[in-house]
């Protein structure tokens, strides 16, 4: 298990930057993350973010069809929120644990 | 007298029923199964139909055969459940009372969700094998084909049995091998995972293997739209790949049925508890296979393993006893890999696929993350199984939980 410095606190995260604890998660640490893949975050950024972590929390799957569902973007406009690897990046900067893909 | 309903007689379906006549007393138990359908599928079989190795005979039987006496059997659509009052309604307005309901409705291919996928192509140059008239008709077309680009498409998780795309390209490469005709078709296998399966291990061996046989692989790619002009399909991020012939795994959908009845997510799949198999909004609705929203393969070796632990947890609830049995996920997947050989990966919600042999330690006879000529004849062992021992609901020799005995965690 790695930690990491973020926005100044000591964080538990995975081999690869997830957090392992959701609930050390603030949105400073989100902004500050975002400057890793070149992002400055709007509120629909963060809009997204909470999607997730609720999601997360209520213990259901996370995908990039969900979200394109949500009624906060939809499938492309995630894409250009994020690009790249948007559920990847989305996820890792809201501070849940890496999302398992169901198969 | 109490009454059991199941819905869906599929793989998971049937075998329940079978499970269930033999356990609960006639006297006491009435035991329903209601299906839309007559023919019984082997679905895994669909795999090698494109390649003339099965046929339809191979793969279709009677459903009827494989019920148990003692079990009412009503061919209808189901058209939706009221879980409140303990209802089912059939298409036509028949309603069915139940003391325990059994969700069993699986998971269907809706090529229709992505644009220009049914467009003028489909079936001429785009086919799935993911349905019976879907492998049939690219058996005919492969039986002329030339040559050219040949891309096989995921177009989004979940999808079920996550090796038969990765199959379907290694008996591809095979098919052109014995055909003569390998350097003049282009394989590409095009994901939106970050490579060629979840797991890292498993990813390596699988990547080596297509990587060997010369098969592409295009990773993150979340296919938005097809182009039947130009044939190319595009993803969200306007990244285009051209094909001669697209062979795909549609959008997998839990049934509509699922969805008026305010039971699914938003895919049609039906929160459950991934350890007890119940169902999150109702004690007495229980959810197995594919029509599950648990966080493992869909797969009919899945619903083999639940099945075991369903059945526990049924018999627990009607007598009052708390449900202990747990469910750990666990998925046994034969790879066929072409030229007579096969791959095998055993794992479950918390362990990834690792090597070593299995059912034995050490011994095997067959080998986990290794291509070799007896996991091939598992394969084939596993459609005589499916019809004889997995839909009777008899026991296998395999314990459903996963075991670390005979798996290395230590690669070298
Ligand atoms: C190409 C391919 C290869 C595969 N290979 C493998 C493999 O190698 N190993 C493996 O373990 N698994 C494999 N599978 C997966 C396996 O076939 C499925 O996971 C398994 O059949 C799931 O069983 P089920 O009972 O949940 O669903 P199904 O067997 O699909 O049954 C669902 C049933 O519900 C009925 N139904 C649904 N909605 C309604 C409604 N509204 N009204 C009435 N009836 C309804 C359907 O008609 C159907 O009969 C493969 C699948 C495919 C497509």
């Amino acid at each position: 298990m790695a930690e990491k410095i973020i926005a100044g606190k000591t964080i538990e995260v995975n081999e690869e930057g997830y957090f392992k604890d959701a609930s050390q998660w603030t949105s400073e640490m989100a902004d500050e993350m975002a400057k890793e893949f070149n992002l400055e975050l709007t509120e629909v950024h963060f809009k997204v973010l909470d999607f997730l972590r609720q999601r997360q929390k209520a213990g259901e799957a996370l995908t990039i069809r969900s979200v394109g569902k949500s009624g906060i973007t939809d499938i492309k406009g995630f894409y250009q929120l994020f690009p790249g690897a948007p559920l990847k990046i989305s996820s890792k900067l809201s501070g849940i644990p890496k999302p398992t893909s169901c198969i | 007298m109490k009454r059991m309903l199941i819905l869906g007689a599929g793989t998971a379906g049937t075998m329940m029923a079978n499970k269930l006549r033999k356990a609960l007393d006639r006297d006491d138990w009435d035991i329903t199964i209601v299906d839309q359908y007559r023919t019984h599928y082997y679905q895994p079989g669909f795999l090698f139909i494109p390649f003339g190795i099965y046929d339809k005979n191979d793969v279709t039987k009677a459903k009827a055969d494989f019920f148990p006496g003692g079990v009412n059997v009503i061919f209808s659509k189901i058209d939706r459940i009221v879980g409140e009052e303990n209802k089912v309604f059939l298409e036509g307005g028949k309603v069915l009372l139940y003391d325990y309901l059994i969700i069993a409705t699986g998971t269907q291919t809706r090529p229709e969700e992505t644009p220009g996928l049914t467009d003028k192509l489909w079936y001429r140059e785009i086919f799935d094998f993911y349905t019976l008239e879907g492998a049939v008709a690219l058996q005919k077309f492969f039986k002329k084909w030339e040559g050219g680009k040949l891309v096989m498409c995921i177009s989004e998780l979940p999808y079920k049995c996550p090796v038969a795309p990765i199959e379907f390209v290694c008996l591809a490469d095979a098919f052109f091998t014995e055909k003569g005709i390998r350097d003049k078709v282009d394989i590409t296998y095009v994901t939106p995972l970050a490579g060629a399966f979840t797991k890292p291990i498993a990813t390596k061996m699988l990547s080596d293997l297509l990587q060997e046989k010369n098969i592409k692989v295009v990773p993150d790619f979340y296919l938005e739209s097809v182009d039947n002009d130009k044939k190319v399909i595009k993803s969200y991020d306007e990244k285009e790949i051209p094909f001669d012939v697209l062979t795909i795994v549609p959008v997998n959908l839990g049934d509509d049925m699922i969805g008026r009845s305010g039971l699914g997510d938003d895919m049609n799949f039906v929160p459950t508890n991934k350890y007890t198999l119940q169902s999150n909004q109702f004690e007495n609705i229980f959810v197995i296979g594919d029509a599950a929203n648990l966080p493992t393969s869909k797969a009919g070796s899945v619903a083999h393993f639940a099945g075991e632990i369903l059945f526990e947890n049924i018999m627990s609830a009607i007598e009052g006893r708390p449900l202990k049995a747990e469910f750990d996920g666990h998925a046994n997947c034969y790879i066929e890999t072409g030229f007579g050989k096969g791959a095998l990966i055993d794992f479950n919600y918390e362990t990834e696929p690792l090597p070593g042999t299995f059912p034995l330690p050490g011994i095997g006879p067959f080998g986990l993350l290794k291509n070799t000529k007896i996991n091939h004849y598992g394969k084939i062992m596993f459609r005589w199984i499916y019809w004889h021992i997995l839909l009777k609901g008899k026991e296998l020799p395999i314990e459903p939980h996963m075991t670390m005995a005979g798996k290395k965690t230590q690669i070298n």
